[in-house]
């Protein structure tokens, strides 16, 4: 079961963080292999950024994502940018008030992507009351969405990486996360 | 101490390492990709009572770090290609000196200041010509997160036991990536030992393909250091043609008969194998994919990755592939190690390159539709 995932978003949104939590939460917590990368460079700090997990229930030999099947898009930028080499009927997350989505339509139905939308910036604006748990409110909608990682184990790398006093916060968002995930 | 598991960068790991190794000094400058070292050695040290001292350049940094070695402390430093240029005539004084020191050369694109921010593996024959004159050293290249860990640690253990610099040759991508690794509950670390105190006491008097303990400044040893070509006291004796032939032949000699004794060899489907891929550090991951899959097809290939490039185990690769009639070797740069396989193995094989560089790692349907060309 190898499992290809790519997270992208801008730079400052925090989906290095929500990269590492997945990772962490499938080799720490659910006892799978899991390899974690990040697109590196100037283009980290303002414009698209992205990180790639693969998740095995084997050794991971390859550690690079080629064709991800599952798309978790947090910018309009990053999701043009980096959906070209998407598997066929793969899964779209996305943050549906930070993409425009009728211009990917075409590549939705070309490609048979499932899609699903989870309006995480705004609920972890308004729900929350602090935007920067919106790549925790994604968390939560890629784990509800996807079943890769469970719960449980999502929640101790959780608590596992984010700072001291806001725990709280974080499984808020994580469980909001849960909540608003639909598919389209 | 327990058994641990964490989820870290290789850059991180080598830092674990290094301090797990019993390294107490690290002096450097900072260098994309390899920056998280200093960064975490620089908060973890002094909590370890150790020192970390970020100085001006990578000529001092490296100087410093001989210095502190000769101080009785297990020393690091890491960089990039570009630091490691700078570093050069040091790893000769290191290598002349029989100064134990480790250098963590995190690859990026080359030459020159070329890509900071990517990948490769394009350093390697500097690792082992890069400063002037007939010289050993020896270098590792991690191809995971893990070995990042435990190979920075086997680099404590050889720079002791031989007296000699020894380079991590890692890359920007498995520096970057993170994975699990497992800290085992005890560490083998090889201690520094001083020698015994004689009179007449001859730091340099070693036998023939071996060095002598190290001692230390300041423990009443009487001690003389010097990049000339010296004796047996350490004293420059650089007119005499045997002592110098006797002291570089060593000097050589330590490393290179040791050199498939001291292999790190890892293989998988040997045993009937007419096609194998010789990989290194990060190619390595692609590679072992490629093998299997083609192995799912019925294809007789094998798979060798070397954890230790130099000294090159010569003897124990043609004893691994004398029945091969094809090699392939993946390289993150123009071919570099290729040379030394096919200088090696070319007598009784086909030996082929699989060059990539700018910066992007070889998917292993690259190195399949190699396998698949005959």
């Amino acid at each position: 079961m190898r499992k290809e995932i790519r997270i992208g978003g801008f730079g400052g949104q925090g989906v290095l963080m929500c990269g590492i939590i997945i990772a962490k939460a499938a080799s720490l917590f659910d006892n799978n292999y899991a390899v974690q990368t990040q697109s590196y460079g100037p283009e980290a700090r303002g414009g698209a950024s992205r990180t790639e997990i693969v998740i095995s229930d084997e050794q991971i030999d390859y550690p690079k994502v080629e064709h991800p099947e599952i798309f978790v898009a947090m910018s309009h930028e990053a999701l043009i940018k980096y959906i070209d080499d998407i598997q066929d009927n793969a899964l779209l997350i996305i943050d549906p008030d930070l993409v425009y989505k009728e211009e990917i339509d075409n590549i939705i139905k070309e490609k048979n992507l499932v899609t699903y939308t989870s309006p995480a910036t705004k609920t972890a604006q308004d729900t929350i009351g602090r935007a920067i748990v919106a790549n925790i409110v994604m968390l939560g909608s890629f784990v509800e969405a996807t079943n890769l990682i469970t719960k449980e184990a999502a929640k101790e790398a959780i608590l596992a990486s984010v700072p001291e006093g806001t725990e709280d916060m974080n499984l808020q968002a994580f469980d909001e996360g849960i909540k608003i995930v639909e598919k389209t | 101490m327990e058994e641990k598991e964490l989820f870290v960068q290789g850059n991180e790991a080598c830092a674990l390492g290094a301090i797990s190794a019993g390294c107490r000094f690290f002096a450097g400058y900072p260098i994309t990709p390899s920056t998280e070292i200093a960064e975490i050695m620089s908060k973890k040290l002094p909590t370890v009572g150790g020192h970390f001292v970020q100085m001006e350049d990578e000529i001092s940094a490296v100087g410093a770090i001989i210095g502190a070695s000769w101080a009785g402390q297990k020393v690091v430093t890491a960089t990039s290609g570009p630091g490691v240029s700078l570093m050069q005539e040091n790893i000769g004084y290191a290598a002349i000196t029989e100064t134990p020191i480790v250098v963590i050369n995190m690859q990026r694109g080359s030459p020159s200041t070329g890509q900071p921010t990517r990948s490769a593996q394009a350093d390697m024959m500097q690792a082992r010509w890069g400063s002037h004159g007939d010289y050993e050293i020896i270098a590792l290249a991690p191809s995971s997160v893990q070995e990042c860990f435990d190979y920075t640690i086997k680099a404590f253990n050889l720079a002791e036991q031989y007296r000699v610099p020894v380079l991590v040759m890692a890359d920007e991508i498995v520096g970057h990536m993170r994975e699990k690794i497992t800290i085992p509950s005890e560490i083998e670390v090889v201690p520094r030992t001083m020698p015994e105190k004689v009179d007449n006491y001859l730091p340099f008097d070693a036998d023939d393909n071996s060095t002598t303990p190290m001692p230390a400044f300041a423990e009443g040893f009487n001690v003389h250091i010097t990049g000339l070509t010296h004796d047996e006291r350490g004293y420059p004796s650089t007119d005499d043609p045997d002592v110098h032939t006797k002291l570089v032949t060593r000097l050589c000699n330590k490393i290179l008969s040791k050199r498939n004794e001291m292999a790190l060899i890892e293989t998988e489907f040997l045993d009937d194998a007419d096609t194998i891929v010789i990989s290194y550090g990060i190619p390595s991951r692609s590679a072992l994919t490629a093998v299997k899959q083609a192995r799912e097809k019925g294809l007789k290939v094998g798979y060798i990755k070397l954890g230790i490039v130099w000294p090159f185990p010569e003897e124990k690769l043609l004893e691994l592939t004398a029945n091969a009639s094809r090699i392939i070797i993946p390289e993150l740069n123009l071919g570099q190690i290729y040379l030394e396989v096919d200088r090696v193995l070319g007598k009784h094989a086909k030996v082929e390159l699989i060059s990539k560089i700018g910066g992007a790692l070889h998917t292993p349907d690259e190195i399949l539709s190699k396998i698949l060309e005959e």
